[in-house]
């Protein structure tokens, strides 16, 4: 019997002209929300556009990585300082963050596969109590505990010496002022860095080819640490330091650390930044335990009936295996990290939300330009986290031969 | 099979997308339903609110003397009796009104989306807001100014002393611009911690995290009374700005504007006629036209406005005339301790002003 070959009955132009469709509607339905959005926000007397990205915004922000690095100036910054303020704002903490939880985290989740009972004990408390508790609360906890718990603004600990210190407006220290020459010891800091990777790949390549140690991890930091310390000093010092200045004399008002000598961190950043990365390394704990767990006991059976010492079997063995359970899930923590960091308008951390989508959106009132450009940040962290986190997994995945 | 239920999605498919054809493809009718719906949510706030039986009234999170809810989550204020105002005029029941607490950030979003009808949460009128935000300010029922409260242990006398100090505020709201303005101004160098809960700002100043903590002066007020020790702090004398406080409503529904705009206004020339709730009902015959036209037995003012006739007296008997709900909320026997200043009627020195019903 003959095909039918009427063209409705064509499986190609069938599928084709269907997702066509889709596509035009979806299309349609699109610039129906936008039309309307726009006809309704005429009605409402108000505007539609970027142009207030170039106004002046008139209000204080406080001083962080953020204001330092946009040298931000009330009266001549504009409402696009204060978007990139709150993005290197977020990003640090949301960076510093995750560096700090999965190092917490990795610790605690092999913690509790320790012999050791009172280890495994706290470990399991540490977890069970983190992520059990929720994060607004212990962003509060540790912002008034962190307050609480400091000396007031007209005293101070001191660390070494008074070089640095701390009380409740933040912790003071020596802030680095480039001279003439800084930027080849950075140029000569990077090629050390480059060198000690380099050692690195070729210390595994002779071990692999003949089975020759070669201690590369202690030889590649010496070098990093005695080589820029040495082009420090051949260049005559290149680096000025601005130490903190504290006072206790004078009228109750001038007493205290010194504006504009050293730098400061905010205590608002040390809550924020301690409450991301405890709470989100309870939850990488769990998954580094998952992980080390799905890996079947006879491997560590074979390493050990091989000789190899249990440091050595967990960090050759076990991890690498473990690892590529790992990292789908530490993926969606990292991502989960960086948009709880939003949390921190709650204590007065300048990120993104609170300045960007707080005060200046207060101020112009453009909610669906602003909102819209906070999201595309948020999206463009989270993919940028996600396809970072992709790579690597694919590098250290199950080579199947 | 497969082939089954590939036809089937293609049916949905085209079914929908028809359907969406069918729904958008006359311009014209589409044209005239998006103006209907609009007209709806701009223009008819009355008919809205008596459909659902309440106003919903956007107030703050606690602001005691302003908006406050007690123990047992009744909501006072002078911000709430503007709200309440409204309610008597609309249904003769000063209680049909919901609250939804809003911090200063989120207020005008949740004005714009219609989440609620009156915005009454001590709100700064200032000409951005009026013109660029889409609102329209009804009037002011409190004339505020922003000032600084400081430990009275820093031993400053003067908002001049204070060079390089840290200081605490809420964030979106118009202190961050003015206390940047008036240090920039005078020279002075200083440092912000905005927050965004009135709360949290007061508990990081109290716990010492910054020296000043500075908002509108009667809020200062409200708010050294969470204090540990109110007595170790002072505000100081100066006033750095202007803060008309007032009830905001959207832009583009004049007749909603003026029932709001008209309840404040009926409270203040109460006061000023000496009306109160104690003795409004008996001076309903009273020979004074101008206590008449506002009170109902005289003309037709209430439904000009879209309202009964006695709204005005629904307002007066439920909640009060401006000076009762000034002494029951912020005035001197309260813990603000604010006296009326320049909140007094105009012809006791003040400068409140009402146009007449007439």
């Amino acid at each position: 019997m003959p095909r039918n070959s009427s063209f409705i009955y064509n499986q190609n132009i069938r599928s084709n002209v269907f997702q066509v469709l889709l596509v035009l509607g979806l299309l349609l339905g699109a610039w129906w929300l936008v039309d309307n959005t726009i006809f309704n926000l005429s009605a409402q007397g108000k505007s539609v556009g970027f142009n207030f990205l170039s106004q002046t915004s008139g209000f204080q922000i406080s001083s962080t990585l953020g204001t330092w690095v946009m040298e931000y100036n009330v009266g001549s910054s504009t409402y696009l300082d204060v978007y990139f303020i709150g993005i290197i704002n977020t990003f640090l903490v949301a960076v510093l963050g995750i560096v700090a939880a999965t190092f917490l985290g990795f610790a605690m989740g092999i913690m509790r596969l320790s012999q050791n009972i009172v280890i495994r004990g706290f470990a399991t408390i540490y977890v069970e109590v983190l992520r059990n508790v929720p994060l607004l609360l212990q962003l509060f906890f540790w912002y008034f505990a962190v307050l609480r718990s400091l000396p007031s603004r007209r005293g101070q600990i001191e660390i070494f010496e008074g070089a640095a210190g701390i009380n409740i407006t933040g912790l003071y220290l020596p802030a680095p002022i480039a001279q003439s020459g800084a930027g080849i010891l950075g140029l000569a800091f990077i090629l050390f860095v480059g060198i000690a990777i380099w050692l690195g790949r070729w210390a595994k390549k002779r071990q692999y080819e003949t089975g020759q140690i070669f201690p590369a991890f202690w030889v590649g930091l010496g070098l990093i640490v005695f080589g820029t310390a040495l082009v420090y000093l051949v260049m005559g010092q290149p680096i000025d330091w601005s130490f903190p200045v504290f006072k206790d004399t004078g009228p109750a008002l001038r007493r205290g650390f010194q504006i504009g000598d050293g730098m400061v961190i905010v205590p608002e950043f040390i809550a924020v930044w301690l409450a991301l990365s405890l709470y989100t390394a309870a939850f990488i704990a769990e998954i580094v335990r998952a992980g080390i767990l799905a890996i079947s006991k006879g491997q560590t059976e074979a390493a050990y009936s091989l000789g190899l010492r249990p440091g050595i079997t967990l960090r050759l063995v076990i991890i690498p295996q473990a690892l590529r359970i790992i990292i789908p899930p530490l993926t969606s923590q990292y991502l989960n990290l960086t948009k709880n960091s939003s949390l921190a308008v709650a204590i007065a951390y300048p990120e993104l939300v609170s300045i960007f989508a707080g005060t200046a959106l207060n101020q112009v009132g453009k909610e669906i330009e602003m909102i819209g450009m906070m999201m595309a940040v948020y999206l463009t962290f989270s993919l940028l986290t996600a396809a970072f986190m992709n790579w690597f997994n694919a590098r250290v995945k199950l080579v199947e031969r | 099979m497969s082939n089954n239920i590939i036809i089937g999605i293609g049916a949905l498919v085209i079914g929908g997308a028809a359907g969406f054809f069918i729904g958008s493809g006359n311009e014209k009718i589409v044209e005239v339903e998006k103006i209907v719906e609009v007209e709806e949510s701009q223009a008819s706030t009355l008919d809205a609110v008596r459909a659902k039986g309440f106003i919903q009234c956007g107030v703050s999170q606690g602001l005691p003397g302003f908006s406050n809810s007690n123990d047992d989550g009744k909501w006072t204020g002078i911000d709430v009796d503007l709200c309440r105002a409204v309610a008597a005029a609309v249904f003769g029941d000063a209680d049909k009104v919901k609250y939804t607490p809003l911090s200063a950030k989120q207020r005008f979003t949740a004005l714009a989306s219609g989440e609620i009808d009156i915005l009454s949460r001590n709100t700064t009128w200032t000409m951005t807001r009026d013109t660029q935000l889409g609102l329209n300010f009804a009037g002011v029922n409190y004339y505020d100014g922003q000032g600084m409260m400081v430990p009275k242990s820093l031993g400053a006398k003067s908002s001049m002393e204070l060079d390089g100090a840290n200081i605490c505020t809420n964030t979106g709201t118009t202190t961050e611009l003015n206390i940047t303005d008036y240090f920039r101004a005078n020279g002075m160098s200083f440092n912000l911690v905005a927050f965004e809960k009135a709360d949290e700002v007061v508990a990081a100043y109290d716990s010492g995290r910054c020296d000043v903590y500075t908002t509108d002066r009667s809020g200062l007020a409200a708010q050294r009374t969470k204090l540990t020790n109110p007595d170790d702090h002072m505000v100081l004398p100066e006033i750095i700005s202007k803060e008309p406080l007032g009830p905001v409503v959207r832009q583009g529904d004049d007749s909603w504007f003026n029932i709001v705009r008209w309840a404040l206004r009926a409270m203040i020339n109460a006061e000023e006629m000496g009306i109160s709730s104690a003795n409004a009902n008996s001076m309903v015959t009273d020979n004074n036209p101008a206590i008449k036209r506002l009170l109902g037995s005289e003309g037709n003012f209430g439904q000009e406005l879209g309202l009964s006739n006695d709204w005005a007296l629904n307002i007066i008997t439920q909640v009060g005339n401006y000076e009762e709900s000034y002494e029951r909320n912020v005035g001197p026997n309260t813990p603000l301790k604010l006296d009326r200043g320049v909140n007094a009627l105009w012809s006791d020195g003040g400068i409140l002003y009402a146009a007449p019903v007439r």
